[in-house]
């Protein structure tokens, strides 16, 4: 189903994050959102406020149903932190999730253009055009599933190594520990009394 | 310390697990009956084997805890303090050795030069740790706590004796931890602000000159001290490179692992499956790494749960119609992931896949489709992005681990530059084609950047070695074209590398203002995709002429 929204037209919906003041107390964000509408291909923009919030992702899944959009450019943070998010949101919404693209707008502009309004808008604005450059190519696409080995490697036997080690164990897991020394310990077991509670390492 | 001695065969000590014998192959003298073999004499259980060797092990696994601890800080290159020159000099850790009833003393704390207790003990804090001037510009953490609790030890064995800290800051941040402070005052224990410039030694006697300057007071003052440790801070532990590469992690300035996210993500490394636990990711005291081995156990006991994991849809795929048969894609693969034999098309193994896309710039015949990092993605956004006034950009193509990510860094620090570059995201630098630079500067652009992990540290093993065959190559087609090849840029930006991006985008503007318009317009011109057949005629008329 999420594959036939592909087909035909291709209609991209463009939504600009203020993150509060993240975004917005560097970058015109309503001139970017101006801009994007301009964009090939644009059929909708949307100006949010907190767009990884659940009225910002409504706003996003309601836009796909209505605008019948295809593809998504959410003009936010790093997608090293919110792509999973907003993967998960459009995918809530019928759509393949690698139909949604992000243009960094925070980490990579407003965060480091405070100063400077007029630059920051300009950046943003290329960013997002950029993004729907591409969001225009983008396919849907279908993950591959591995199985993980049912075991784990604790590399270090010190104190933190012991833990984890134990921990997992404890939980019912197979576990390796490894240690180069002849006995494990590590550095704590160097320690005569340790603090705060002076009592023996070992 | 040389206090006591070891024999050829040994227990590490007394609680080591496992609580068996080794023998110290450096002393041993081997299995000779005229030369020793009394240890295998006197075993009966017949476990004494001088001819063990090392073996490889192989286990599957599904997850990663990376524990591997710390190094303690070698103080010899501090030689103001003497701790090569004068015995009754020690390291914090050698102090542990004296005051433990398993060390050489039987815990009778005595100073090494004459086996004495000493009376006035003195502490230096921060010896290895927050001073810049020996690139170690970060706090260990621990070194403040330990040292009040040495007095507290002290102070509890030995009331008769003084002791006195030399600092630069107290750091007692943690749970109890003022109140330890307090009680190390209230047992006498003198804390002077100020670290000590020279340590002399009394020839005669071992003692220790100790001359300071105390912050609070202002003036100089001088101690006579029987002995003196040195509270030192901690470093990377040795193995940290070997394991990085081995599991693609990165490093912090400061040489530790560094994790995903620093508030959000604490105990995940940038490799999934891998989690850290302790000091390998930061300073941090015996509570502190407890509670992260808990979290990182945690994070991989979820992952061994869920038993399964999606694999990000960015594979390489190859149009078996429109492959050439070269076999250029498989030589440039990190992975083997693609097969190739003469004379056939080349095929993936989608499993072995990373999806790093050295193998879709390498393909000179457009067979090859890199997921979610398609040449015509990436080439739109080339265009999109210099479409209007390319001369004021700094175009720059960033990996996705590193360089990307140090972007990230630079945003989340705040750390500000021009606002005039316009960055593209790639798995790796390896997958950024000549095509790709090529097409920036036919749209214009003054300056284009690829940038990736540093050399070592490839998040796809050594993709980015392709990185730098390929930016070589454009350089010299630049050169020939007429082009100044430092418009093309390379550089290497890790994760943890905010200030450093935020440095090349500064350098990088330099660069673009002294780009001129003129040089713009022969660039567009001269790297004019031509078709072949035009080309020749073209090459056939020069020469004719």
């Amino acid at each position: 189903m999420a594959a036939d929204r592909t087909k035909g037209e291709i209609r991209v919906g463009v939504f600009v994050c203020d993150c509060g003041l993240n975004i917005a107390g560097a970058v015109d964000c309503t001139a970017v959102s101006e801009y994007a509408k301009r964009l090939p291909d644009v059929v909708c923009v949307v100006q949010n406020k907190y767009t990884c919030a659940d009225p910002g992702q409504n706003e996003i899944k309601d836009a796909i149903r209505q605008h019948h959009l295809n593809r998504v450019v959410i003009g936010s943070c790093t997608p090293r932190q919110h792509e999973p998010t907003f993967r998960q949101c459009v995918r809530e919404a019928g759509l393949n999730p690698y139909l949604m693209e992000m243009a960094n707008l925070r980490e990579h502009c407003s965060w480091v253009h405070p100063g400077d309004r007029e630059g920051a808008t300009n950046k943003a604005k290329d960013l997002v055009a950029s993004a729907v450059a591409r969001a225009r190519f983008l396919e849907p696409q279908e993950e591959l599933t591995v199985a993980v080995s049912r075991a784990a490697l604790v590399i270090g036997g010190g104190v933190a190594g012991i833990e984890a080690a134990l921990e997992l164990a404890d939980a019912g897991h197979k576990v390796v520990l490894v240690e180069k020394e002849p006995s494990i310990g590590g550095t704590m077991a160097q320690l005569d009394k340790t603090y705060p509670t002076m009592d023996c390492s070992i | 310390m040389g206090l006591s001695s070891r024999k050829g065969i040994y227990i590490p000590f007394p609680q080591a697990v496992p609580c068996s014998y080794i023998l110290n192959m450096e002393d041993c003298l081997g299995n000779n009956p005229i030369a020793c073999g009394k240890c295998l004499e006197v075993c009966e259980k017949e476990a004494v084997n001088y001819d063990d060797q090392d073996e490889i092990v192989t286990r599957e696994v599904g997850v990663i805890i990376v524990a591997i601890g710390l190094a303690v800080y070698d103080p010899t290159e501090m030689d103001e303090y003497g701790y090569t020159r004068f015995s009754n000099v020690i390291t914090s850790i050698e102090f542990e050795r004296l005051i433990c009833a398993g060390g050489p003393t039987a815990g009778n704390f005595v100073r090494p030069s004459d086996r004495q207790p000493p009376k006035r003990i003195g502490f230096i804090q921060c010896v290895g740790s927050r001073n810049p001037k020996i690139g170690r510009p970060y706090c260990s953490n621990i070194c403040c706590m330990n040292t009040i609790k040495d007095t507290l030890l002290l102070a509890d064995h030995y009331p008769d004796v003084e002791n006195v800290v030399f600092y630069q800051d107290i750091r007692a941040f943690g749970k109890s931890f003022e109140d330890m402070f307090q009680r190390s005052k209230e047992a006498g224990t003198r804390y002077i602000r100020g670290l000590p410039g020279d340590i002399e030694e009394d020839p005669q006697t071992g003692n220790l000159i100790v001359t300071v300057e105390n912050t609070t007071s202002g003036g100089m003052e001088r101690y006579e001290l029987d002995m003196l440790v040195l509270s030192v801070g901690v470093e990377p532990p040795e193995d940290l490179a070997k394991i990085s590469s081995m599991l693609t992690l990165t490093k912090t300035s400061d040489g530790f692992f560094m994790e995903s996210h620093p508030k959000l993500k604490p105990v995940d490394a940038p490799t999934r499956g891998v989690y850290f636990a302790g000091f390998c990711e930061a300073p941090k005291d015996i509570k502190d790494s407890v509670c992260q081995a808990g979290a990182a156990a945690s994070r991989g006991g979820a992952l061994l749960n869920a038993g399964q994991i999606q694999i990000e849809a960015i594979t390489s795929r190859i149009d078996e119609a429109a492959c050439k048969k070269c076999g250029l894609c498989a030589a440039v693969c990190p992975y083997a992931a693609i097969i190739w034999k003469k004379g056939e098309a080349a095929t993936v193994i989608e499993a072995a896949c990373a999806g790093c896309g050295s193998c879709g710039a390498a393909c000179p015949f457009g067979a090859i489709t890199m997921r979610h990092f398609t040449d015509d993605q990436l080439i739109a956004q080339v265009r999109a992005t210099l479409a209007e006034n390319p001369q004021d950009k700094v175009f720059v193509f960033a990996c996705s681990w590193c360089s990307y990510a140090g972007g990230d860094m630079a945003g989340i620090s705040r750390i500000q530059y021009p606002s005039t570059n316009r960055v593209v995201r790639t798995m790796c630098s390896a997958r950024v084609s000549e095509e790709m630079v090529l097409e920036a500067f036919r749209c214009g652009a003054p300056v284009v950047l690829v940038s990736g992990c540093h050399y070592a540290d490839c998040h796809y093993i050594n993709a980015n070695r392709q990185t730098v065959v390929r930016v070589q190559r454009l350089w010299d087609k630049l050169e020939k074209a007429g082009v100044r090849p430092e418009r093309l840029q390379l550089e290497w930006i890790s994760a943890a590398e905010g200030q450093k991006f935020a440095q090349v985008m500064w350098r990088l503007e330099e660069l673009r203002k002294a780009v001129t318009m003129e040089e713009i317009e022969q660039a567009r011109e001269a790297l004019k995709r031509k078709p072949k057949k035009v080309a020749r005629q073209k090459t056939a008329a020069a020469a004719a002429g």
